[in-house]
């Protein structure tokens, strides 16, 4: 699909942020995957435009990393951690699930177009294995039953709230964010829960608390 | 040993992690003081602290500080790796989401300790939630004045972007994030120079993980002396541990360093079912395993090396007695194989034929004289990469050998889920649907 204006003159605005202008170019490529649902050659020629640089350079950093992909994502991406702890704590048993009812593998996208399914490796939240994600936003603590009823309720359309997060958009909207680094979610959701407040929680209980402050004893 | 909740202190607040909510405990206090002080000063104060990183290799904070040439008429840079990737790591993420202003004011300080006019946040792309409580505690400081011109009337300017990885765990390390950030393929650079000398752009640049700029404010505002009560004489200070696995309470346990893991198995309230710890990792999948005889040994960088691991990001993964250390070391080795940035050869073809090796013991048809093979390509690997990506996959087998050699002998015969039923290790043992 032809790059719009709108997306070269934001693809300009990423590249102006840095003091070297190719910088830019990791998250100049989650807003081609904003606007495009993939990594298009379109995609590609503009960012190598906006550079200076040539197709090649933007291509060859683009297969470099893993969450450009080069078929369309569809609506949602869907992760589950198969990494050892995870998958062993029954992340397998998860992506198994989901592979069943999506109907697809690792790395593909679902026959109807509207999910992704992805064997992703550490999400780093090992203490809320296992972990899935959708559009990236955390889905916690995971069974395989409810890791089917939340993409179920998202083939509905129905309103998902991330676990650690605001509600889930699509996988477009999560790239944008990526691209620009800011949202307005920031006060969206949950982002501190139980397993995060754990310690805090035995400390507070147990009347633990850190060395007291020098200057909170002075005044 | 007590907890210690310093960085995690007030995360049950529902509005830390707002500007408000920072500054309400004190935040940005120590920015004020910091920006009264010589540059210098402040890299004395954190040299004396014996602050040490805390994204696993536990280098001293203020002697990488110190490497940084002072008035070479470049610019300097600071790069904060926040590329959280390491299996079994989960600390990062949590303290960018629940306090990321304690961050941003590390970030600034740190900065002007360094000369900094520029300093890059980089996250890993998979976590938005994290890079948005980022850019929102940023723009939050810049609105404030405390990121830009003329930062609190001091004269000294910063700008700070935060910036999205796209999927690569060899971007935490540090020369292939520089790589990463200046819009290449993140592979790592040959050392030397270090990045304190030739880093971003080829100019002076500080990489330090995100629990170690975090401490930095803590540091500053209450001092070495402070900071010194906790820990040991060569691991100064506390630290934002995450115990998961299988225990009854997985999550974020700050502590002094020196902690054992039997005391951190205790808050976590035990291993799950009244079961036993197997075997158990004190920071990451790069780090060799310890088994239960080793509970006790205290959780700091000198008693973890002599214990013949390392403390890593102290981040410990506890398995029970439900698990296949065949298919567990397996799994980590399939992880460095496709995470193997491909630049160096024993790296990418080693994890290549290891991982095929120990795939066949996982489905129970390897060989004797394989598993001599593998420990061989494990020391071609080790020390001949250009970075530690090459040294980490060359860990798990002969650690796992050590303690579980009869499992991987068992595995020419027996597959590992024939040994070890993979649901009893799974955390909703019996809520498996077909």
């Amino acid at each position: 699909m032809a790059i719009s204006e709108e997306t070269r003159r934001e693809l300009a605005e990423l590249a102006s942020r840095y003091p070297s202008s190719r910088s830019a170019l990791l998250p100049m490529l989650h807003l081609v995957q904003s606007a495009e649902g993939e990594i298009t050659v379109e995609g590609i020629g503009a960012c190598a435009d906006a550079l200076g640089i040539t197709p090649a350079e933007v291509t060859g950093v683009s297969t470099f990393y893993t969450m450009y992909k080069r078929k369309q994502v569809g609506a949602h991406h869907i992760g589950v951690c198969t990494n050892t702890l995870c998958g062993l704590l029954g992340g397998d048993a998860v992506y198994a699930a989901l592979s069943e009812r999506l109907g697809v593998g690792h790395d593909q996208p679902s026959a109807d177009g509207n999910f992704w399914l992805e064997r992703i490796e550490c999400q780093a939240a090992c203490t809320h294995a296992p972990v899935m994600t959708v559009d990236w936003e955390f889905m916690d603590d995971v069974t395989p039953s409810s890791a089917v009823d939340i993409v179920d309720r998202l083939s509905r359309g129905e309103r998902v709230e991330s676990t650690r997060g605001p509600a889930i958009r699509d996988f477009r909207a999560t790239e944008r964010t990526l691209a620009f680094s800011e949202d307005d979610l920031a006060d969206e959701g949950v982002s501190v829960d139980d397993k995060m407040l754990a310690g805090l929680r035995v400390a507070r209980e147990q009347g633990m608390s850190a060395p007291s402050i020098p200057h909170a004893q002075e005044g | 040993m007590p907890l210690t909740p310093v960085i995690t202190e007030h995360w049950d607040a529902p509005d830390l992690y707002t500007i408000d909510g920072y500054r309400r405990f004190g935040g940005y206090r120590a920015l004020q003081g910091a920006l009264k002080k010589d540059p210098d000063a402040i890299i004395g104060m954190v040299k004396d602290s014996g602050l040490r990183g805390r994204g696993g290799a536990g280098f001293p904070t203020g002697l990488k500080w110190s490497f940084v040439p002072q008035n070479d008429g470049k610019p300097h840079y600071l790069v904060v790796n926040a590329d959280e990737s390491e299996p079994g790591a989960c600390k990062d993420i949590p303290i960018m989401m629940a306090n990321p202003h304690a961050l941003v004011e590390g970030v600034i300080i740190t900065s002007y300790a360094i000369r900094a006019g520029h300093a890059f946040i980089y996250i890993r792309g998979e976590v938005p939630n994290a890079i948005r409580k980022v850019a929102n505690a940023v723009r939050q400081a810049r609105e404030a004045g405390l990121i830009g011109k003329n930062i609190l009337g001091s004269g000294y300017d910063l700008e700070v972007v935060v910036h999205s990885g796209a999927g690569a765990y060899i971007c935490g390390e540090e020369t292939a994030l520089l790589d990463s950030l200046e819009g290449y393929r993140g592979q790592p650079r040959l050392k030397p120079p270090f990045p304190a000398v030739a880093g971003l752009y080829a100019s002076p640049t500080v990489i330090n993980n995100v629990e170690t700029i975090a401490n930095i404010p803590y540091i500053v505002d209450r001092g070495v002396d402070w900071f010194r009560q906790f820990g040991t004489e060569k691991s100064p200070g506390f630290k934002v541990f995450a115990v998961s696995g299988h225990v009854n309470r997985p999550g974020i346990f700050e502590a002094p360093l020196g902690i054992t893991m039997r005391e951190l198995l205790g808050y976590a309230g035990g291993v799950r079912g009244g079961g036993e710890v197997k075997f158990w990792l004190p920071g990451g999948s790069s780090v060799p395993m310890l088994t239960s005889e080793h509970l006790d040994v205290p959780m700091t960088y000198e008693d973890m090396a002599a214990a013949g691991t390392m403390l890593g990001t102290g981040t410990p993964m506890i398995f029970d007695q439900t698990v296949s250390v065949v298919k567990a070391v397996t799994r980590w080795l399939e992880f460095y194989k496709h995470e193997s940035c491909g630049k160096c050869t024993p790296c990418r073809e080693g994890t290549y034929w290891i991982t095929g090796m120990l795939e066949k013991f996982e489905h129970g048809h390897g060989s004797a004289e394989e598993l001599d093979t593998i420990a061989s390509a494990c020391l071609q690997i080790g020390g001949r990469s250009f970075c530690a990506l090459g040294d980490a996959a060359a860990t798990p087998y002969p650690a796992a050998m050590k303690f579980f050699r009869d499992e991987f002998i068992a595995a020419t015969q027996t597959s590992a889920d024939e040994q070890f039923d993979p649901v009893a290790s799974y955390v909703f043992a019996g809520a498996v649907t077909r």
